[in-house]
């Protein structure tokens, strides 16, 4: 993996912005660092989030499917570097895909990790200060940007997500919504996202999404949003 | 940032269809289209796949795929009386995902059927097709890996088809979300790959659902989706639907 390859890949630059890439020491040369994707700790235990998320699903969830993004982020990271060193700059691009769905994959799990809570701690409620003044100019009030939310996780079709996102020339805040892993980048930061796949609900709430694109938000870790907020 | 997550929302902010609908019902004539019953019970798939997945991804998923069109049908039904160029547009997607959910699931139930009934006997069951089948790839298994090798690779939520693309023309061709298989080709059988098809049993373990889909595939169904014509087969799929 090239410092090329970092600089023209939205999905690894997230990644590495997310401090989720960490550098192997031993593979380190002089002139880049050759990192590997790490399945990141969670801050809280999996049991944590219920009865909201329930611990199994939690545990799936990060364990086995964010666990598939990081193995399969890393494959295609290789497959890459080993096709440039051959020049062969052909199969490099062919892999692109799987770099998009598995680095997107890696890049929006470690956010929404970060941006869930228990609710017995930072979870949960509504945000404040200058994050909660925002969404009050963008949405009218906070109960507004909830329901265009929950409207816009209702209306994916297929595998995706919802997020929070700042345009970062104007300031403004929008909800975005992306098929499948794709990351939210390019002009937009994403501040806080809800994974609308079923394997983040199906468990526990079978076809009722709704109830828990309802549920979710006794989890959202406002202090979390607020900080990216400010950092966008 | 504008955003129109859901076309109800967008419809109701751009034109009174929604509003005026009612009243107009009676002058409407278009087809309603209702859920089709399951050729066997919900349990009767199990060991591979389980009665709960079956009973909720029948009268749960399909039925709103069914909701969901017909409700869509009636607003498009309003904006073409309307001359509502724009809300016509702008349901095209709802169109085509609830339609594609409800022509892939009707295809789906009867291209499934309960382990060891005779029309789940490869090749006996489908003496053309499998035929074509060890023509096309060299043999039932590597046709077999082939496809769970395009079922695996699909990213997100989506179908895997065998279809018939020309007289002796057999292709895997997957599709994301549901996209349905409404152009040349003809399907010959699909496996639903969303992950409602398979969480409650398999978890994450999806390769295990595809090896285990195998023994309740109806090859009859397939035989006979593979002699029709073009034009039969889709003569058949609106008698389904």
């Amino acid at each position: 993996m090239s410092s090329v390859l970092l600089r023209t890949t939205p999905a690894v630059r997230g990644a590495l912005r997310a401090g989720a890439l960490r550098p192997a020491a031993a593979a380190a040369s002089t002139s880049f660092v050759r990192g590997k994707a790490t399945l990141p700790d969670l801050q809280y235990d999996y049991g944590a989030l219920e009865p909201y998320i329930s611990g199994k699903i939690m545990e799936l969830h990060h364990k086995k499917h964010h666990q598939t993004y990081v193995t399969g982020l890393n494959t295609a990271l290789e497959t890459i570097g080993e096709a440039e060193s051959k020049g062969d700059f052909t199969k490099a691009a062919t892999v692109a895909p799987l770099l998009n769905f598995h680095g997107g994959g890696h890049l929006n799990h470690t956010l929404f990790w970060e941006n869930l809570a228990p609710a017995s701690r930072e979870g949960g409620g509504q945000p404040d200060g200058a994050l909660l003044k925002s969404i009050n100019e963008d949405f009218g009030s906070f109960d507004t940007f909830r329901k265009q939310m929950n409207t816009a996780l209702a209306g994916i079709q297929g595998s995706g997500w919802a997020w929070l996102a700042k345009d970062k020339q104007s300031g403004t805040l929008g909800i975005i919504t992306r098929a499948n892993q794709d990351p939210v980048s390019g002009p937009y930061a994403p501040l806080m996202g809800i994974d609308a796949w079923e394997h983040a609900y199906y468990l526990q709430y079978e076809n009722r999404k709704a109830e828990y694109f309802d549920a979710i938000w006794n989890v959202i870790n406002w202090k979390t949003v607020a900080s990216r907020f400010e950092k966008a | 940032m504008v955003n129109f997550g859901n076309i109800w929302q967008y419809l109701a902010v751009q034109s009174p269809l929604q509003a005026t609908f009612s009243g107009n019902s009676t002058t409407m004539n278009i087809k309603t289209y209702s859920l089709p019953e399951l050729p066997y019970a919900y349990d009767a798939l199990e060991p591979h796949i389980s009665g709960q997945i079956m009973k909720l991804h029948h009268s749960g998923h399909h039925q709103a795929y069914v909701t969901n069109l017909n409700k869509a049908l009636k607003v498009h039904a309003s904006a073409l009386s309307a001359g509502d160029i724009a809300a016509q547009v702008a349901l095209q997607p709802v169109i085509k995902f609830n339609a594609g959910g409800h022509i892939n699931h009707a295809l789906f139930w009867t291209n499934l059927a309960p382990a060891g009934t005779p029309e789940t006997l490869f090749p006996d069951a489908a003496p053309t097709l499998s035929a074509e089948i060890d023509k096309t790839w060299g043999s039932f298994d590597k046709f077999k890996e082939a496809f769970a090798k395009e079922l695996l690779g699909i990213q997100g939520s989506g179908w895997g088809w065998l279809v018939k693309a020309g007289p002796s023309s057999l292709r895997i061709v997957t599709a994301k979300d549901q996209d349905p298989i409404v152009g040349g080709e003809v399907p010959i059988f699909g496996v639903d790959m969303w992950e409602h098809a398979y969480y409650l049993q398999y978890l994450n373990g999806k390769a295990k659902y595809v090896d285990s889909i195998w023994n309740v595939i109806n090859w009859k169904t397939a035989e006979s989706r593979f002699q029709a014509g073009h034009g039969d087969f889709f003569a058949d799929l609106k008698s389904l639907l």
